[in-house]
């Protein structure tokens, strides 16, 4: 039953799978675990880029193409929700709307910039991608008028995701039952949904055939495979699932705007994310995104104490600085690399294999 | 048998200007708007020639390129800082003791920091594009960190000197020293890099290797050896124009190459990958675009930048000038 919802890909290591049932009944139980506000954002947090990072990790690790405009379409979709709850009523019908727009336009956007350039070198790929991405970015900041430019838009949600609303009236288990509790549901339903499908997706003979285009283009297209075709799908599928992740964002935060979904910083992230956590294995998105985000938000504690500590040593106090936690995580990345192409995932799988 | 140039891309350029002064009617706007077009494009030509250069060599995208402009920023704003005394000064001279100093050693600096990349960073991982683009985006990561370590998070001044700032008036049209400097020192490089290229053997090999590198190996040189010498001297390049953008700009912050970044892979995908002459010619379309269009219709310009780059691939799908690769 649970290999069948894994799509028979399980996780074929102990501690990997250790790591993931932990990760799954934290994010399942989260508003039980951990009452309070900023754990809850994180969660939510996580369950968000676990499903952002897998949708890129079947670009980066299972097709071998460098996108840098995931974010992008992480953007238009929270953008297509804020703009139509702000512009329309602020019903499920607005949400709808919304997502359907967002979708049709990232699917259009997706399929030109794969038609237009997979057809080259990754190289050249990972270069337009970067132009589209800053010069979207560039877009969504001066036209203030659609999109709020550097402000962005806050909006409201459904009545049922509102703060406010209450189901019960008495506290379950000591949680209120409420929008909030509703919206986390929500997100985390929604990602963990859409992930299953992600590795339905991966194990089917379509994902096969990416990986055989990662391994080797040439042979590929010699067995008959329309490389760029196979290519452009990934790359547009990737695009539709970040573009659902980004409404899934926007409605958690009630708010969208440049700095939670455009910022190429972001981009960054899902870089890190990715490799860390292992490309090419799905795994390594929920792994990785879980492990980054819970840095972003706890290791700058850890680091300040360090920092204070090293009171009086020149150089190694700004080199623990809070603000430069992602110094480490970027040489983790640049090691990562070179020495464990599989990130943690793979390391994991390799030594349940001896 | 050499083949001829070609002509068209040089003749479209022209015909954009002209066509330019005559939708703008007014001459003296014209010729403000060209020369700063002209001073844009040759920075974006100097830092941006280093990197199609080291990838028709050798196949290599340096996606930290961006990196090295922000360490020419960065050592020419501290290198100013030092010498206050000559850059505050109200000569000339004084004024151009402090500037010269300021960008050797954001070409020095940047060119080390080059070399250093390309032995730790980049030589592990020849011929395999993906983690190329992995590891330099993962340097750059760690860099730009590293650049706040040692200058701080904050936005950094860097005040042109006196004798730098303002403007030439020629009759009614107003040229930015500034700008006219950055055309000088442009030209400057293009024209040492033509004569390098053509002139000597190194760039003969250059060429060759460019075109075809297991013929040249073949022949008993070590295209290596020439391809680290070529990235050196692309990330001293690079420092270079870092410098000199960042006093055009009068301030340097850690995003400064990211920025510049964008734009460089426009120029060198208009120009066609690994072209030193497309590089050149499609700095100077951005340039000039960039600034007609920004005058012309505020609205448009953010885009006009990837337009163009649409429409030059749509005419020409390898760019203006397409290398010939066997």
């Amino acid at each position: 039953m649970i290999m069948n919802l894994l799509s028979g890909d399980g996780p074929r290591s102990r501690i990997l799978t250790a790591l993931l049932v932990a990760i799954f009944f934290a994010l399942a139980l989260a508003p039980f675990l951990f009452p309070g506000t900023r754990p809850l954002d994180v969660a939510a947090k996580v369950c968000v880029f676990v499903l952002l990072v897998a949708s890129y990790d079947l670009l980066l690790g299972y097709t071998g193409i460098v996108s840098f405009a995931h974010t992008m379409f992480f953007g238009i979709g929270g953008y297509g929700v804020a703009i139509a709850m702000s512009r329309l009523e602020a019903g499920w019908a607005s949400v709808a709307l919304g997502t359907a727009a967002a979708l049709v336009l990232s699917l259009v956007l997706s399929f030109l910039i794969g038609l237009f350039s997979l057809r080259v070198k990754a190289i050249f790929f990972a270069m337009i991608t970067l132009a589209v991405a800053s010069f979207f970015a560039i877009l969504a900041s001066q036209l203030s008028d659609l999109t709020g430019g550097e402000d962005g838009i806050t909006f409201k949600v459904p009545e049922l995701l509102r703060p406010a609303t209450r189901l019960l009236a008495e506290p379950f288990l000591g949680v209120a039952i409420g929008g909030r509790f509703v919206t986390y549901y929500l997100v985390f339903g929604a990602s963990l949904l859409l992930f299953l499908a992600l590795l339905r997706v991966v194990n089917s003979p379509f994902g096969r055939v990416l990986l055989a285009i990662r391994e080797n283009d040439f042979r590929a297209e010699a067995l008959g495979y329309r490389t760029v075709i196979y290519r452009t799908l990934a790359n547009c599928l990737g695009a539709l699932v970040a573009t659902l992740a980004g409404v899934l964002y926007a409605l958690w935060l009630r708010y969208t705007g440049p700095n939670t979904t455009l910022d190429f910083a972001i981009m960054i992230d899902i870089l890190l994310m990715v490799v860390i956590g292992g490309m090419g294995t799905m795994y390594g998105a929920a792994i990785g995104a879980t492990i980054f985000v819970v840095a972003q938000n706890y290791l700058q504690d850890a680091m300040k104490a360090l920092s204070g500590a090293m009171q009086g040593v020149p150089l190694l106090p700004d080199l623990f600085h809070p603000d430069r936690w992602l110094l480490w995580l970027g040489v983790l990345f640049v090691l990562s690399v070179y020495y464990f192409p599989f990130g943690i995932v793979g390391q994991l799988r390799a030594k349940a294999k001896k | 048998m050499k083949p001829g140039i070609d002509w068209i891309p040089p003749a479209l350029l022209l015909a954009i200007a002209l066509g330019a002064l005559a939708m703008i009617g007014n001459p003296s706007t014209w010729v403000t708007l060209t020369v700063a077009g002209l001073a844009m494009g040759l920075l974006i030509f100097i830092m941006s020639s280093g990197l199609t250069l080291v990838f028709g060599l050798m196949d290599v995208m340096n996606f930290a390129h961006g990196l090295f402009i922000a360490i020419g920023a960065y050592v020419a704003a501290s290198t100013l800082k030092l010498l206050s005394a000559a850059a505050g000064s109200q000569s000339f001279l004084a004024n151009l003791g402090a500037v010269l100093p300021a960008m050797l050693a954001a070409v020095l600096i940047a060119g080390l920091l080059g070399l250093a990349f390309e032995r730790v960073i980049i030589k592990p991982v020849y011929g395999q594009h993906l983690k190329q683009i992995l590891i330099t985006t993962g340097g750059m990561i760690v860099a730009e960190q590293l650049i706040h370590v040692f200058w701080g998070p904050d936005l950094l001044p860097l005040p042109r000197p006196a004798t730098l700032r303002g403007s030439f008036l020629i009759g009614d049209m107003a040229i930015e020293k500034f700008r006219l400097i950055a055309v000088i020192v442009g030209l400057a490089v293009f024209a040492a890099m033509l004569l390098l290229l053509n002139r000597t053997k190194i760039g003969l090999l250059i060429r060759a290797g460019v075109e075809n590198k297991e013929m040249v190996e073949a022949m008993g040189y070590r295209i290596r050896r020439l391809f680290v010498g070529v990235f050196v001297a692309g990330s001293a390049l690079a420092g270079l124009g870092g410098a000199l953008w960042g006093m055009y700009q009068e301030s340097v912050t850690v995003h400064i190459g990211a920025n510049m970044m964008v734009l460089i892979f426009i120029v060198i995908i208009i120009g066609g990958l690994g072209s030193i002459g497309g590089c050149f010619a499609g700095a100077v379309l951005v340039g000039l675009v960039a600034n007609y269009v920004g005058y012309l219709s505020p609205k448009i310009a953010l885009g006009s930048n990837i337009l163009l780059m649409v429409l030059v691939l749509l005419w020409r799908p390898q760019g203006l000038y397409p290398v010939s690769k066997q």
